[in-house]
């Protein structure tokens, strides 16, 4: 295949700044605490770029800082200590074992990916708290991880941009 | 000569064994939290951490807001002038009418010897953000343990009661809704006195009145107050009114729903009612002959509440 015929997806990416991370996380969660007025269908931000995050760099974004992620989440939003701590976690690890596959596929075949793994996160959290009491919402909590997926594609791009700036461009060079 | 892999081989423990680190110490903090509450300190100092956050958070709706009231016309602003006016004079009329009554009650009182009701402290706050959590129905308002606020605090708005005050944080506070499903508040209906307790019915918005027999005497319409046995919430705040009685003969209860007087989902400012409510002690359990009443039903959230005070 000839480089011309799809610059983008051939260009190296430069490596990711710790920087770019931390605030791509931060944002998420300022976007989990807007008030939302009916939350249910609202995807999880937080778990959206964590995904992201454990499959591009698996090595500097893991099961710590999903932890960590999860028990602000917990104490944020006044639910049980250690419910999205235990879900992120487990996201997490799922990410980074499927981290591999899922790069090898399309934009929307990632998103297939990610919706499973969303999903997956939700029905930890919900196991959580109907184990310890709670009335099942109903299916709309369902639509979360759709939703939550269907932004994968843009997450992607957004969150790669600040790798693909070039520091000096040479229409010369071979990569 | 022993060979170890270069340090840019050295990935640290194994995924798995990480997973399970992770995954056991929050099934710990799970249980801490759920079965013994052992973890508010942790919860009060992360609390601090994400504040800064949720305020932003806030920001734009708060920005929107003032941006609309910029623009709102004066036309608008005469109206509804004018609509509080006449809304005030009826409202005095009715408050000197209570001030009497207040002082001739409290006059009546000081003759039997009971004792005097103290007057509430209210503290005004504003609902910040529905918790982000399908499960249960709380809000977090802006005034913490700074302003006055403790956990147990009844919370009104201008037409009933909206919930109790959960948790007091040190600048926030966490307040959940009559209608959650844990939440539960002694009654009295006004017309005829009868005693009861509502719990909240969850998602569809409404109480329920649990425990009623089948030939309760409560009809559709009938308000229902406070009845102030429990000494969390003062006697005589409206709380709902009855919406629905379903009576079936193959239950001994009566199956009650109820409409919350509160705009409890809606609305955005409220106040916290508290300080000096007069709790008694709670009477031991002594044998058969101690009858179940209302007032005496568990409350979920009463160690919770117990705990700050």
């Amino acid at each position: 295949m000839q480089l011309s015929n799809s610059p983008s997806a051939q260009a190296i990416l430069l490596p990711v700044r710790a920087g770019t991370i931390l605030a791509s996380l931060a944002v998420a969660l300022l976007l989990n605490f807007l008030p939302w007025k009916n939350v249910a269908p609202v995807p999880d931000f937080v778990a959206l770029v964590l995904t992201f995050w454990c499959v591009r760099q698996p090595r500097l974004v893991g099961l710590g800082a999903g932890w960590l992620l999860g028990l602000l989440t917990d104490v944020g939003n006044g639910v049980l200590l250690g419910q999205h701590a235990l879900a992120y976690s487990l996201l997490a690890f799922a990410a980074i074992t499927l981290s591999r596959r899922i790069l090898w596929f399309s934009l929307w075949g990632q998103a297939l990916h990610v919706a499973a793994l969303l999903a997956f996160a939700q029905g930890v959290s919900a196991l959580v708290r109907l184990a310890a009491g709670a009335e099942f919402p109903g299916w709309a909590i369902a639509l979360g991880p759709l939703f939550g997926a269907a932004l994968w594609p843009v997450v992607s791009v957004l969150l790669l941009l600040r790798q693909r700036m070039p520091t000096d461009v040479d229409e010369t060079r071979a990569i | 000569m022993e060979h170890s892999p270069p340090p840019f081989f050295n990935r640290g423990p194994a995924p798995l064994v990480r997973l399970a680190f992770f995954a056991s110490l929050a099934l710990a903090l799970l249980v801490l939290d759920a079965r013994f509450r052992y973890t508010e300190g942790l919860r009060n100092v992360l609390v601090l951490a994400v504040y800064p956050l949720q305020t932003l958070a806030t920001l734009p709706a708060a920005l929107g807001e003032r941006i609309a009231g910029y623009f709102a016309s004066q036309s608008q602003l005469r109206e509804e002038n004018a609509d509080l006016r006449t809304k005030l004079l009826g409202t005095s009329q009715v408050a000197q009418r209570y001030e009497a009554a207040q002082a001739e009650t409290g006059q009546l009182r000081r003759l039997i010897g009971a004792a005097e009701r103290l007057p509430l402290k209210a503290t005004p706050a504003e609902i910040l953000y529905n918790g982000r959590d399908p499960y249960a129905r709380k809000v977090v308002i802006d005034k913490g343990r700074q302003n006055g606020v403790s956990a147990g605090s009844p919370v009104v708005d201008a037409n009933g009661v909206v919930g109790q005050v959960t948790r007091a944080h040190a600048l926030s506070s966490e307040v959940t809704l009559l209608t959650d499903k844990e939440q539960a508040i002694p009654v009295q209906v006004v017309r005829n006195g009868l005693r009861a307790v509502a719990f909240g019915a969850g998602s569809s918005g409404m109480l329920e009145l649990r425990f009623m027999a089948a030939n309760a005497e409560i009809q559709n319409g009938d308000k229902l107050v406070t009845s102030g046995i429990d000494g969390t919430y003062p006697p005589g705040l409206p709380v709902a009114t009855v919406a629905r009685i379903e009576r079936d003969a193959a239950y001994a209860f009566a199956r009650i729903v109820c409409q919350p007087a509160a705009g409890v989902e809606s609305g955005a400012y409220v106040l916290v009612l508290g300080g000096n409510s007069r709790r008694l002690a709670y009477p031991e359990e002594t044998g058969p002959e101690q009858e179940k009443r209302p007032g005496k039903i568990r409350k979920p959230r009463r160690k919770d509440a117990d705990a700050t005070q």
